[in-house]
């Protein structure tokens, strides 16, 4: 008789389903998970010991690269922790331009999630809608920053600058004619806070498209309900945060508990699963989709009806401004301290989170009085959730490791860092 | 809430006076700083103990204290020794001051209490050895294998210590602040051999921006506004 033995099999790094550079070994019984084991440090590129060695401000840039589809909240948990180091509390123009762009991150990933995990497990035309939407929200991120993704907008101290009063325009070209450009260009005519507002006038009902496309498919039910299982006693000890941990029913958000910036004047819901599995978490999102864009109409009216500053006017953080600098003399020193050698910080250490799209993205920050940090850690939400892999496939299909991939939104930039 | 803050803070003295080696409250955050001997009585009590319920360890890292508060650059002689950007890096002497090079912090998030804590374990001695906290949290797992990855802190009772993020086969911890930072080996692809091979590193690393400590007087003043 011959002797049976499971099979080990290789999924990534290089499958499209990964997510990203994901080798994942698994040890399979016919069709049947034995054991997943994850590999993970194909994109490890030391984001924490290049940190190390670079003065404060050169390293946001760094966050950006990190978890590279939720570019502005990594940035965020990152200047945060610098100002509470330095004790300093950014205009509260800056704190609300930051949440709009949280959440228009938030709108931004959970879109790369909805249409990868939709194509991973079936629903094709999920990706080429999410992908539509996405690009609008992209040219939210060029209009204020220059950059469509790594925007480096967010310093310590507020924000780059302000919103400008105008949106880029389409031109015509050998591609586009006359008409497609008015068309392109009809709702670019205003402020960028117009073109936002636009945006979240007809994205809900985009939501809507998504919802009838996926809640009740019975495709979608079958590959999603009652797979990977988490119960909230596991859940927590796994470390889960943010969707994951909602999705099996605990009410925990950061921006609730423990709120940050200007979320605690902000009206909005935390939406919770019941049973924990890849259907309860889709819904999370679903309806966090809906509840970032209450916020972001809430940030627009706001942001409208209060100009003022939106950075610190403390040159020993903040630069001063290009006309300042070249006229007076002060400034200028300001100016050539900042970008050479940068600011100390107080020797102390601190953490501080923020809820990113994804869970808690945490950034841990020790100084010892220099300008630069002694040790940066970066407590990335994906790593946590990645390393129950093992036991949220064990027992399933091999397709089901692919739903399950996709319900954790893995994005390896965060987890190698 | 710092008061409330400071009335937690007083509590878990009291609970811990026989374990503590020190505890401070900076930035409303409580650091405990413990002895790598006690850590999992510690940690123990922080869990299960209904005062206090971290549910959650949501952070683990290793950090190695063997540059901390020396600069590559002294300030307050700078006219005698001339503004050269010539910087000569990494010359450390011995001279610690922390109660030991290595420690491992645990940041643990109560969600009952809607709370977090940092605790720190010096670790003392070589090789460096620290009881696993995997019984107590799973999220420890991958945690555990990256500090040992990157520090080289063997946590006993971890089942499965593997390397995490570096490469298969790879030597030294890179986090190390003796371990430079354009690492030792460098691969490319060998067209004669036709395969990828490893080599020394070829670069050299040149400090843009040297490291400085400036006291500034700005942060002196709400150091006492806090106190």
């Amino acid at each position: 008789m011959p002797e049976i033995r499971n099979m080990t099999m290789n999924f990534g790094p290089q499958h499209p389903a990964a997510h990203g550079v994901l080798r994942l070994v698994l040890e399979m019984d016919g069709e049947i998970i034995e054991r997943a084991d994850p590999h993970i440090g194909l994109l490890h590129r030391a984001t924490e010991k290049l940190a190390e060695n670079k003065p404060y401000n050169q390293s946001i840039g760094y966050m950006d690269r990190l978890d590279y589809v939720s570019m502005m909240c990594n940035e965020h948990a990152y200047v945060l922790a610098i100002e509470k180091l330095l004790g300093v509390t950014p205009p509260v123009r800056a704190q609300y331009i930051r949440v709009m762009f949280d959440e228009i991150t938030r709108i931004l990933n959970h879109l790369l999630w909805l249409g990868s995990h939709g194509l991973d497990i079936g629903a094709m035309t999920m990706f080429l809608y999410c992908f539509r939407e996405r690009e609008d929200l992209m040219d939210c991120y060029e209009a204020v920053s220059g950059t469509r993704m790594h925007a480096t907008y967010y310093r310590p101290g507020g924000v780059y600058r302000d919103l400008p009063d105008s949106m880029p325009q389409y031109q015509t070209s050998q591609w586009k004619n006359d008409n497609d450009v008015a068309q392109l260009n009809a709702n670019r005519q205003g402020s960028l806070l117009d073109y936002i507002e636009s945006f979240t006038d007809r994205f809900p009902t985009c939501v809507d498209e998504y919802e009838t496309l996926l809640t009740e498919n019975r495709i979608w039910k079958q590959r999603t309900v009652g797979i990977g299982v988490v119960t909230p006693e596991r859940a927590m000890s796994l470390g889960f945060t943010g969707p994951m941990l909602r999705g099996s029913g605990i009410e925990w958000d950061l921006r609730k508990k423990q709120p940050y910036e200007v979320y605690d004047q902000l009206d909005f819901d935390i939406p919770i699963g019941v049973n924990g599995d890849c259907y309860d978490r889709y819904l999370v999102r679903m309806e966090e989709f809906r509840q970032s864009n209450r916020i972001i109409k809430q940030c627009i009216d706001w942001l409208r009806a209060n100009p003022g500053p939106v950075i610190l006017d403390d040159h020993k953080i903040t630069p001063p401004t290009r006309e300042e600098m070249k006229d007076d003399m002060e400034s200028l020193i300001h100016h050539f301290k900042l970008f050479t050698e940068g600011y100390c910080i107080p020797e102390g250490e601190c953490y501080s989170a923020v809820e990113h799209p994804k869970g808690e993205f945490g950034i841990y920050l020790v100084s010892d009085g220099a300008n630069k940090p002694y040790r940066l850690k970066i407590r990335a939400p994906g790593f946590a959730h990645l390393s129950s892999m093992n036991e949220m496939v064990k027992g399933h299909m091999l397709s089901d490791v692919v739903a399950v991939i996709g319900t954790q939104d893995i994005v390896f930039g965060e987890i190698d860092r | 809430m710092s008061e409330l803050l400071e009335k937690f803070h007083s509590q878990l003295e009291e609970f811990f006076k026989d374990r503590l080696i020190s505890s401070v409250i900076y930035r409303d955050q409580i650091t405990l700083e413990i002895d790598s001997t006690d850590v999992i009585s510690v940690l123990t009590d922080l869990k299960i103990n209904d005062d206090f319920k971290f549910e959650e360890l949501i952070d683990l890292c290793g950090i190695d204290y063997l540059a901390y508060g020396k600069a590559d650059w002294e300030t307050q002689d700078t006219s005698s020794s001339g503004f050269s950007r010539g910087v000569s890096k990494g010359v450390h002497d011995d001279q610690l001051n922390k109660p030991a090079r290595f420690a491992v912090n645990y940041h643990l998030l109560s969600l009952t209490h809607n709370r977090r804590l940092r605790v720190r374990a010096y670790i003392q001695g070589e090789p460096l050895r620290i009881d696993s906290a995997i019984e107590l949290w799973s999220s420890a797992d991958w945690l555990e294998r990256e500090a040992f990855d990157l520090f080289g802190i063997l946590f006993e009772g971890h089942p499965d210590l593997r390397r995490i993020l570096t490469d298969y086969g790879f030597i030294g911890h890179p986090f190390r602040k003796d371990f430079p930072l354009e690492g030792n080996v460098e691969v490319r692809y060998d067209p004669d051999k036709k395969r990828v091979v490893y080599q020394p590193v070829t670069i050299k690393n040149r400090v843009l921006v040297p490291k400085v400590i400036r006291h500034d007087n700005r942060f002196d003043k709400p150091e006492i506004e806090n106190q």
